[in-house]
Formats: C-alpha cells, structure tokens, sequence
C-alpha cells in the first residue's frame, strides 16, 4: 500500500505539533508491513530524514513543462486535451498578459521561477492563503506522476492539495484533523478557513480526528456523517535514555513551564494568572513560559504589570532538543489550553519524568490518568494543583512514576496500525462502489 | 460448652459516614479554618438516613418484635456518625435507641474517628475507644462489652489490646491468607490473649447480600430468603457460627429499595428460624455461648476492604504514607492541645475515609471506592487533604506552641497586633482634633479679619500669626505622617502572614527565621517609636 501524504511541516523544520504529530505518524506507518510513505511539503530544505519515507518537497518539482493527465477523473481521456492545464508564469508582468489573454477559466496559473519551479517560502506567513493554492496546484503534478493506492492530507492548509490529488488520481482522499479553526480562533472563525476545511471534510471518503472533542466539533460544526469520522489519538515517540540526563540547576527554586506557541488558543493568560496566586504564597518558585506567538507581547506586559517578573521568565521559541531539556528542568508542566484538539507536549513531559496540569479542554485528557486536570478557566484549581504538586513530594513522585508507566504505553505503531486499518477499510469502500 | 445441637447466626453491620471535606485552595491556609462541606455532608447523610436507616431500622424494629426475642442483631456506630446525625438526622439517633432499648440488638465499642489509630500505637488506640465508649453511653444508652476495629482491621496485637481493655469479642475478616483450610464459621481466639474471642465474618455469604443481590448476572440472581437460609443450612453440619457482616448502607442505598432488599430482610430471620438450626444471637452472646476451637494467629494487620483483605485501601500507595504520616506525626502536640475547635477537626480528619480517597486502585477496581466519592481522582484527594492538614498544623503551632522558637514568633505577632490597635485609635483622636484644630483656626481668622481695620488690635494678630503658623505647619506636616502611619498599618498585617506561614518552615531554618524574627522586632519598635511621635504630636496640640 503506498500512501501519498501531503503535510506541512517535517522536522526538523517545525512550528508545533502538527509536524511532529505527522512524522511520529509516518514513522509509525513506515514500520507497518506492506506500507510505503511518500511525504509532500511544500519546502524540502534538504536536511529531513529520509530513512523511513521519500521526501516530495513541491519547490523541487518543475511544473512548466509538464503535463498533468486527468487519468481517472474525467473520462473519457481523449476528449480533453492532454495538456497542461497549468499555466506556469515567472512574474507579474507575464500574469497580467495571461489574464487578458485567452487562457481557458479551466487553467490553473501559476507563478514559477526561471527552472519552471514553484517557490515555497514553507512557513505561516502573509502568502499563507497564495502558498496553499500553489501547493495544490503541485500537488496534481506530483499526483499524476507518482504511483499510489491512497491519499492523506493533514490539516487544512493541505486539504485543498489532497482534494486535487484526488481529483487529478481519483484515489480516496483521508483527511486528518488536528485542529479545527474553532479552536484556533477562539470562535471567531475564519470564512475563508472554514470553506476549506469544509470542502475538505466534504471530499475525503474518511476523516481522522485526534480527540473525541475534535471529532464533536467536526460532526457539529462542519455537519459532516458522524459514521466518516473516527478518532485516532496521537503518540510520542519513545525518548533515549540518554536524553535523560537532566542539566544542573544552579538553585534550588522549583520551576513551573508553560510550553507551547503564545495565542489565545493555548490560554497563556491564565497560567500567568495562576502563577501570581502561587507566588503570593510560595517565595521560593520560579515560571517559564517558554514559546512565541502573537500574545507574548502582550503576556509580559501582562506580566509586568502584576509585578511578578522577577519570577516570571519568557524564553522565545525553543527548537529540538532545547525543548527537552526546558522539560527536564521543571517540577510541574501546565497546558491551560482553552481549545486543544489533541496536546503532545504533555506526553513529552511526562516522557522527562514531569507532572502534568492539563485543561479538560485538551483532546489528550481523554487520554491520560495520571495528569491533573482542570477547567482551563479555573485558575485557583491550577494555582493550588501547581502548588500541591511543588509542596507534596509524595505527590509528585507518584505522578512522575505513574505518569511515565502510562505515556510508555503510547506508542506511534498503535495509532498506525489504526491509521492502517482505516486505509484497508477506505479502499474496501471505495473499491465496492466502483 | 452450650447446646452443641444450636448453631449461632450473627448479623452485623457498620454504620459509618466521613465528614466529607470540602475543596480547600492552597490561598486558603492560615485565613480559613472551617473544612467541611457542610451541603455534601447534610444532603447524603439525610438522603441515607431516609433511604436506609429509618426504613431499616424501622423494619428491624418490626421483626425483633415480631419474633420476640429470636431474631437479634448487632450494629457499630462510629463517633462520626453519631455526630453527623445529632445534626442532620436526629430521628435516626432516636430509632436506634428505640432499638437498643428492645435488648435484642447490641452496638459495638470503636474507634471514634473511624480511624486508623490502632496502626500508630496503642494508647492512640485506647483513648480513641474510650471517646467511643462515652459517646455510646451519652446518645444510645449503651456499655458495650464487645469491640470492632475500624474497617475490621485487626492484628493478635491490637486484640491483645482490646482483651487488656476488657471486651470479650472481636469481629473482623475471614481473610483466606489468614484462615487456610480453617473456616470461618467457628469462634476463635486471640494468639495472645485467648481469652478475646474473635468471630470472622463470612465473606461468601455477606457478600451475596452486600454486593450481588441485586447483579442479574449472578448466577443465583435473584436471591430470595428461602434461598439464602437454604444455604446457611447446608453449612450446618460442618459450622457453629455464621457470621453476617456488611455495611448498613447495604439496604436501600448500595441495594436500592426497587431490588427488593427490604423483602428480602423481612422475609429472611422467618426462613432461617423456621428452616435451619441456626439461632440469632449477637456479638457477645456468641461469645458467651461458644468455645473458642483454635488460637488465630494474625500477625499482620488484615481488614475486610478490598480483594486483598489488607491495609491497601488506605496505606497503599506513597501519597497514603505520606498523608497518613504527617497526620499522625501532630498527635503528641494534639495530646496537649486544649482548643476544642482543634480537637473536633482532630477527631474528624483523622477518618480512614480521607485515606481511601487516595487510594490508586481507584483506576482498577473502583466501584466499591467510589461509594460516596467526593473527588474525581486519588491526586486531588490527596491535594485536597495535605492543604487542609497543612493549614490544621498552622493553626495547630499557634494555639499550641511547643517549643520556645513558636512562643516567640506568636508573642511578637500579638505584640504587633496590639500595637496596631493602638495606632488605628491613635490616628482617629488625630484627624478628630485635627479637624477641631482646623475650624477653630478658620474662626479664628475671620475673627481676625473683622477686627483688622481696628488699629489698636494689630499687635495682636501679629501674635496670632505667629501662633498659627507652627500649627499651619504641623497640619502639613501631620498627613504625610499619617500617610506612613497608615502604609506602615497596611505592611504590618502582610508581614504577619508572613509569620504564620513561616512557622512551617521554621523548624528547618530556625536561623534565619530567627533573623526574620528580629527583623520584625525591629519594626515592632518603629512603629512604636511612630507612635510615640504620633502622641507628642497630638499632646503638643
């Protein structure tokens, strides 16, 4: 079985969980029997494992002279013509002839550079909604060229590449939700995000959701067939003892983390606000909220203005192993998630013998036992679970001991062997109806 | 040796219910000192007293009076519960002595707490009974004669102590590990003082009552009295004593009313007298009547709690050590601690109850120890109790100071306190003559004004000039003063705080505390020597 598999990001080159949710997938994938990967993004930058899957990035696939051939999708072959439909451009000046010209409404333009390849900047940015269109548009190239059973696309900004994939191959299309707009937003949701992820849920013949509260949200927001959604609860990948190793800490204040990028969605407020009543009461803690976002800014004001800055530390962005080591170094994890499809970070802490404070807002509270939980806006609930767990050694022990027993026994094979089966059970479907 | 023809059927059960704690914020420690959730406590007991105790006790009254004088049964009420219904349920407290006074039901000696005290030591153990004994003795009317351990836990060292207290008859498990080939159904004795008498409870038999009566994929289901005695029949010729053990809260709370529990307990003394050789009898008449047929060696404590039969339930895990530990490393400084207030909450935090909250089977096989579960997990059990202990041991060194470094640290807050009183009062006087001095001033003025255009006065309010000026002076100056007085009375408070949640820490830094202590005496002064200077200021007025 070959999947072709269009994501967004692959580590090393990630901004949170979405990439190390994929690649711990299709590490997962690669080590079932019979199951091949090829892994799309749209910017390889070269340095990415490719151990265990063939990395596509669509920055190195030429489209200008290609030509796309509509196999499946509209038959017969013949009577379109078997020509390009895309139409490359290198810039604006050609882009505004071809639009006065008689280039068919069916055409699909493209801007390419001078090796009639398709620039990917591969981050968030500004271009973000042109990026994703571009991306499709490769997307048919690299469909009609390789060879594949069925297709997977994770999140939104990969679903209109799925959809043309399936559209150009005519192989069933699984999306992968790891997150919804709602809760990106806070409810105020995009329109223009919402279509998306809509004409995607509509087109895949299966969705995958990380958490049963992602799932709701898919059935009841999107008003999608609760019978094509099914959640597979994602994984860790196993740490290396000598991972373990924790750094000297030149004091003896205990640390408190947040971790994760600084937006509404992660509830970053909250912590800041449970960690002043925790202050207010034990001299001797230290906070970190370790991350950037579009609310850091704001969160050290915030911070300042509460006079708990000496205490309080922000890091920026950690990358890699930095992450690691920021875990290993604190006595008590918070995730105060307002809206959390899924969650790995916690499991990483408790991968690093850490105690973890999760919302009951978090797809991963379904998971886990041996995890406080609380509302995300019940502050004086996280203050005192922050504080019990740094004043009761008994407490900690047990949650470290506990907590570390129950995240080994989340393993990537078994959410891909899920994935697998959702696979066989899809081309079951859809080979019946053809 | 009695009629050896007649065999003894022996009901017994436990009516207990915790004080149930309410959540207790970590902020919380040292300012709020009341620990219990009173609409929790209040709303269950009352719906256990109208789903079980009165319709149970009501129905038992019935049948002991109906059988006059065959059917008997035996009940342990711990302190807690008597105390819970003095105040949400007295008409069960009534009933039951309703059913003391009918001579056919017995009620055991216990633990007044419903503890775990006879695991820390014995005179822990002793006086918490002898609480029990008079809490009986004052609201059921009762000298009992025969002893159970909290959740039948029981060990040959702690029946040495009840057999030296002077009870005839124990109740516990009839622990498998325990027994071996042994059977439960005769009465035994303790392996150190034989002459305590240990009755062990059928497991098989309480628990078809207790926990499969109503489970329709039982075999036998559904179990009806006929049924039941035909059982205990069986057991006859190879048995002298059947013993029923289980909690009361079996009929109509964990069996609902609907599985017909009640019918099955009307029916059920019938069937056994009329069908079987087995005659009722209480604790300690089983132990007047029978013969002990072998010494039972216990040398671990056992219970009757969970599969295990052990003191897993409540000491299993490290954060039930832990919790279990640091309660009882307060109890000698309980034992000179005359606040009543302190020794209530004592009494009640010490309930085994709190520890099985916390236990981690829970995740397992949790059903039986999610009865009347107030928490969603053990952690939060276990967060919840070390808040509300830590904030008992704040109060507990401030009402009972043990060693001089306590004495100090207390002597010098109340020091402050007064002097902040005094400086509050202080304050008040001034902006009172203040204000007089201000109007008395104005009129002054205006005085001046009118008499300025008569020249012979000008010498006089130059003087008056010069008189006003210190005070228009002062004036100024005596806000700002106030200002810091104030800010000072604002910083004090705060400080103190300080010093009640130090007095944790203090026994491992004494010496910087001592520091802080002297830091403080510091500021004693200065606010005196403000206050003192407040005085001048308003004496030179």
């Amino acid at each position: 079985m070959r999947v072709l598999m269009f994501g967004w990001e692959f580590p090393p080159h990630i901004a949170g969980g979405l990439g190390t949710a994929s690649y711990g997938l299709t590490r997962g994938l690669a080590s079932q029997k019979d199951v091949d990967v090829i892994f799309v993004v749209p910017k390889a930058y070269g340095d990415e494992d490719q151990s265990i899957v063939s990395l596509i990035g669509a920055n190195t696939v030429s489209v200008a002279f290609k030509k796309v051939k509509y196999r499946y999708f509209m038959k017969p072959v013949e009577k379109i013509e078997v020509f390009s439909r895309l139409v490359p451009y290198t810039d604006p000046e050609d882009f505004w002839k071809m639009t006065r010209g008689e280039v068919a409404d069916t055409d699909l333009l493209v801007s390419t550079n001078k090796q009639g390849k398709v620039d990917f900047s591969g981050t968030y940015g500004a271009n973000l909604m042109d990026e994703i269109y571009k991306y499709s548009v490769v997307a048919q190239v690299i469909a009609s060229e390789q060879e594949f059973d069925i297709i997977h696309a994770h999140d939104w900004l990969a679903y209109p590449a799925g959809i043309a994939a399936k559209a150009v191959s005519g192989k069933p299309l699984v999306i992968h939700v790891h997150a919804t707009d709602f809760d990106r937003s806070g409810g105020n949701v995009n329109p223009v995000v919402f279509k998306m992820e809509k004409e995607g849920m509509d087109a895949a013949d299966k969705i995958i959701t990380v958490s049963n509260l992602t799932r709701e949200i898919v059935i009841n927001n999107y008003d999608i067939d609760p019978e094509k959604v099914e959640t597979v609860y994602n994984a860790v990948e196993p740490l290396h003892h000598s991972e373990l190793d924790v750094p000297a800490r030149a004091y003896d204040d205990k640390i408190v983390t947040f971790l994760g990028r600084i937006t509404l969605q992660k509830g970053p407020e909250y912590f800041i606000e449970a960690a002043r009543m925790v202050l207010s009461r034990m001299p001797k803690v230290r906070f970190v909220m370790a991350g950037s976002g579009d609310m850091m800014e704001r969160m050290m004001r915030h911070a300042a203005s509460l006079r708990i800055t000496d205490r309080f530390y922000f890091t920026g962005f950690l990358r890699g192993n930095d992450v690691f080591t920021m875990l290993r170094m604190s006595d008590v994890y918070v995730m105060p998630s307002v809206s959390e499809p899924f969650g790995i970070s916690p499991l990483e802490a408790m991968q690093s013998n850490v105690p973890v404070i999760i919302s009951k807002q978090s797809g991963v509270a379904e998971l886990l036992t041996h995890a406080v939980k609380v509302d995300f806006w019940d502050i004086e609930a996280m203050a005192d679970a922050i504080y019990g767990i740094l004043t009761y050694p008994a407490l900690s022990r047990m949650f470290i001991m506990n907590g570390k027993e129950e995240v080994d026994k989340l393993k990537w094979e078994k959410a891909a062997t899920h994935v697998k089966d959702i696979y066989t059970r899809v081309l079951k479907q859809t080979s019946q109806q053809i | 040796m009695s009629t050896p023809q007649k065999k003894a059927i022996c009901l017994y059960f436990q009516v207990h219910q915790p004080f149930r704690l309410r959540r207790y914020r970590f902020f919380e420690m040292g300012h709020e000192h009341y620990y219990y959730d009173d609409f929790m406590n209040e709303s269950i007991l009352r719906r256990i007293a109208s789903n079980c105790y009165l319709p149970t006790n009501n129905l038992l009254l019935d049948l002991i009076r109906k059988h006059k004088g065959k059917f008997k049964v035996t009940f342990s009420l711990t302190g807690i519960v008597i105390d819970q219904l003095r105040l949400y349920a007295p008409e069960v407290l009534a009933s039951f002595r309703e059913l003391a006074e009918t001579g056919c039901v017995e009620f055991l000696a216990e633990t007044n707490s419903h503890s775990l005290a006879s695991l820390m030591n014995r005179e822990r153990f002793e006086l918490q009974v002898r609480v029990h004994g008079e809490k009986m003795a004052e609201h059921i009317g009762y000298q009992p004669t025969s002893i159970r351990n909290t959740e039948l836990i029981y060990s040959d060292e702690i029946g040495n102590w009840m057999a030296d207290m002077g009870y005839k008859a124990v109740v516990t498990e009839g622990a498998k590990h325990i027994l071996g080939w042994k059977s439960p159904n005769f009465v035994y004795c303790n392996a150190i003082n034989p002459r305590l008498k240990v009755l062990l409870r059928n497991y098989t038999l309480s628990d078809d009552i207790a926990f499969r009566f109503s489970d329709t994929s039982w075999s036998s289901y559904p179990l009806a009295a006929d049924k039941y005695a035909s059982w205990i029949k069986g057991l006859a010729p190879s048995s002298e004593v059947v013993n029923i053990f289980m909690d009361y809260e079996t009929f109509g709370e964990h069996q609902k009313k609907e599985t017909g529990i009640f019918d099955f307990l009307k029916h059920m003394p019938d069937a056994i007298i009329k069908k079987t050789p087995f005659k009722f009898m209480t604790v300690s008449e089983v132990a007047d009547n029978y013969q002990p047929v072998s010494l039972l060696h216990v040398p671990s404590p056992i219970s009757w709690a969970d599969e295990e039969r052990d003191l897993t339930a409540w000491m299993g895990n490290e954060l039930q050590t832990a919790a279990v530990t640091k309660l009882y490393s307060m109890a000698e400084k309980m034992a000179g601690c005359s606040s009543e207030q302190l020794q209530r909450d004592w009494v009640y935090l010490q309930s085994s109850d709190h520890f099985y909250y916390m236990s981690t089977k829970f995740f397992s096989d949790g059903a039986v120890h999610a009865y009347f579960n107030p928490y969603e997990n053990p952690y939060q059990a276990f967060m919840n109790y070390m808040n509300i202990l830590s904030d008992f041991e704040i109060r507990l060194k401030t009402l009972c100071p043990v060693d001089y470094h306590d004495e100090e640290v207390n002597r010098l807050s109340e020091t402050i306190q007064s002097k902040d009183h005094v400086i509050i009062e202080l304050q008040e006087k001034l902006t009172k003559l203040e204000k007089k001095a201000g109007t008395a001033n104005k009129r002054a003025a205006a005085k001046t004004k009118g008499k300025a255009a008569a020249a012979p006065a000008g010498k006089k309010v130059a003087t008056t000039r010069v008189a006003a000026a210190p005070a228009g002076k002062k004036t100024v100056a005596a806000p700002s003063g106030r200002k810091a007085v104030t800010a000072k009375a604002v910083t004090t408070p705060a400080g103190k705080k300080a010093v009640t949640a130090k007095t944790v820490a203090a026994h491992e830094v004494k010496k910087s505390a001592a520091a802080k202590t002297d830091a403080r005496k510091a500021s004693v002064k200065k606010s005196a020597a403000r206050k003192s200077v407040a005085k001048k200021g308003a004496g030179s007025k």
